[in-house]
């Protein structure tokens, strides 16, 4: 009796694990239907916009692949926005990611009320919000600008430069801006994870022949703090391509000659200004498509660490 | 070696020195930091500074950042624009107060009560489950905006406060920080409370979630960083439901005739996330410890 008791267990059929597992199911269920309205489904509906012509008052018609050739071979202005955002992810993702984690390993060295200040300091413009528009203030194109104020004292510049209006600047001082915004939330875990890494590991390194604080790094503390760098990694990628609103704030939509579009900047513009939302669908598509594969990229890379 | 280590050790006992560190390295780093420092802190300098300028120290040339006859006339005139707005500015608080507050609270809920049994549970379908929360971090919220804004309509809550509570709820990097967090629970916590014959529901509010509070405030504040930014605008279109954040940037939006008014806005909105934050940072720091992906 007990032995075949024991035996059904052991087989028992995906309906009745499902049944038995019926109170997880019921705690989780708030979460997950909300997060299959508003996340699951949007994605897939996205996917099927793509392919159709839909303004919000018709119902959607489908056109095939017509969005995409459209946007790949007749939209400059999207291939602008495409080759902008691509130099804002390799550009930007790298440098913070890197300065998260630079910094991170040098606060970690100072004792713990000032570490907390220290973190502030460079936490503090990501959350900050729209307060980047004081970056307006520091851009302006007279010499009223902070920074042509301050170059023009030091005789770097003979005359204001319109950083907001110039073609070839736009881009590179939006950079600057979106890498004063990216010390996130990759950056606390950066912190946090320094934290976790057992100090007993540093004692037996030196043992080992480690012998300068960039081996440590290298060597013990980077492998040890694995999982936060895919975390950090996670956080960085997506910032890194979803840059719009520094853009639209700062250099206007439609900025000088598109040199600030972004794909986002574009899908807004389709979006919710000429409510084409089919080819807004397509174009959050390949942003989608852009973000996914990129972080299966770099997990897979960070995956070698201290290999 | 074993030597030199053996004194290098006991040099690190009497003196706390730490290991493999060197003065050089030390003064380069901090040298790097510091100047980093600078340039991250300087735009927030400007934001304190010029809301206490007096209006002839805002259009003074040649600029300079640090104010000289400090003045709190800004934020008096920012009250006086307010009572005369046509929609009150009391209501524009409140709408804020509404939202973020029912968005967090909602969010902080929902999200344990899912993160609970992806922690401590197993039954069929938890991976591929946890697998899509993992996989919405990979992408910003424009991505989905279309169809989100499709799916609101057609569910009857555009031009309600729901449109941006109910979708804030579901903040993928909340259950994911939250599970994380439950995971290093120990499990004969809940082993003994299910021995003693607590139900899985009392569990989860009489055992986790008091030792998940650094969480929680993580939770909240993350969730307030997303919602504070947010103006309202993609669905909200009554007047009357709009948050502080549209109308704070309207008046930054007012040109040079409003720049001391924009000066003390731009500072209100920078001030209350890094206040928050500052309120909330020990716990925050508490919870990224377990934020780490495994795989």
């Amino acid at each position: 009796m007990t032995a075949g008791k024991h035996k059904r267990i052991g087989q028992d059929t995906l309906g009745r694990r499902i049944w038995k597992a019926r109170s997880s199911y019921l705690l989780m269920s708030p979460f997950f239907i909300l997060f299959f309205f508003f996340t699951v489904l949007p994605v897939l509906m996205s996917v099927g916009l793509s392919f159709t012509y839909f303004n919000m008052l018709e119902a959607p018609r489908f056109v095939g692949w017509q969005n995409y050739i459209k946007l790949l071979l007749e939209d400059d202005i999207f291939i602008i926005a495409l080759k902008n955002t691509l130099l804002f992810a390799v550009i930007t993702g790298p440098i913070s990611y890197f300065l998260c984690l630079l910094f991170a390993w040098i606060i970690n060295e100072f004792r713990p009320k000032m570490r907390a200040l220290l973190t502030l300091i460079f936490y503090a413009p990501s959350i900050t919000g729209n307060a980047f528009i004081v970056w307006n203030l520091i851009l302006t194109g007279d010499r009223y600008g902070y920074l042509n104020g301050l170059l023009l004292k030091l005789d770097i510049i003979n005359e204001a430069v319109l950083w907001m209006k110039t073609e070839t600047l736009i881009l590179p001082v939006l950079i600057v801006v979106q890498l004063w915004l990216s010390l996130g939330t990759g950056f606390l875990a950066f912190l946090a994870g320094l934290q976790t890494v057992d100090k007993g590991m540093y004692e037996a390194a030196a043992i080992d022949g480690v012998k300068n604080r960039w081996q440590e790094l290298w060597f013990v503390t980077l492998p040890a703090m694995r999982p936060q760098l895919m975390f950090g990694a996670v956080m960085q990628i997506t910032m890194s391509f979803a840059v719009a609103d520094i853009s639209i704030y700062l250099a206007g939509n439609p900025s000088v000659n598109y040199a600030g579009a972004t794909i986002v900047t574009h899908l807004l513009d389709y979006g919710s200004t000429r409510l084409d939302m089919g080819y807004a669908s397509a174009i959050a598509t390949i942003l989608f498509l852009l973000m996914v594969g990129t972080n299966k990229l770099v997990q897979r890379l960070l995956r070698r660490v201290g290999n | 070696m074993a030597q030199n280590v053996k004194l290098r050790r006991r040099f690190f006992r009497i003196r706390e020195k730490k290991l493999n560190r060197s003065m050089a390295g030390n003064a380069l780093l901090f040298g790097l930091m510091i100047l980093c420092g600078i340039f991250m802190v300087l735009p927030l300098v400007i934001v304190v500074n010029n809301a206490l300028k007096p209006i002839d120290e805002i259009f003074q040339f040649p600029p300079r950042i640090f104010v000289r006859n400090p003045t709190f006339s800004n934020f008096t005139d920012l009250f006086v624009l307010m009572n005369d707005t046509w929609v009150p500015f009391s209501r524009y608080i409140l709408n804020t107060i509404i939202i973020t507050l029912g968005g967090m609270l909602g969010h902080v809920i929902i999200a344990s009560l899912a993160a609970y049994p992806l922690a401590k549970h197993e039954f069929p379908g938890k991976n591929i489950l946890f697998y899509m929360v993992v996989l919405s971090m990979m992408f910003s919220w424009t991505v989905t905006q279309i169809p989100q804004y499709v799916i609101i309509s057609w569910l009857g809550i555009n031009n309600t406060y729901a449109a941006l509570i109910l979708p804030a709820w579901s903040f993928g990097m909340g259950l994911y920080l939250m599970k994380q967090f439950m995971e290093q629970l120990p499990d004969s916590l809940i082993e003994s409370a299910r021995i003693a014959g607590a139900s899985e529901w009392r569990i989860f509010w009489s055992i986790i979630m008091p030792n998940v509070k650094p969480a929680w405030l993580t939770l909240a504040i993350f969730q307030f960083q997303q919602m504070w930014g947010n103006t309202g605008s993609l669905f909200l279109r009554n007047e009357e439901l709009k948050p502080l954040q549209f109308s704070l940037l309207q008046i930054t939006a007012g040109g040079v005739a409003r720049a001391g008014v924009a000066a003390a806005v731009t500072f209100i909105i920078a001030a209350v996330p890094i206040t928050f934050f500052l309120i909330a940072q020990s716990s925050i720091m508490e919870t990224m410890t377990t934020s780490g992906m495994k795989e």
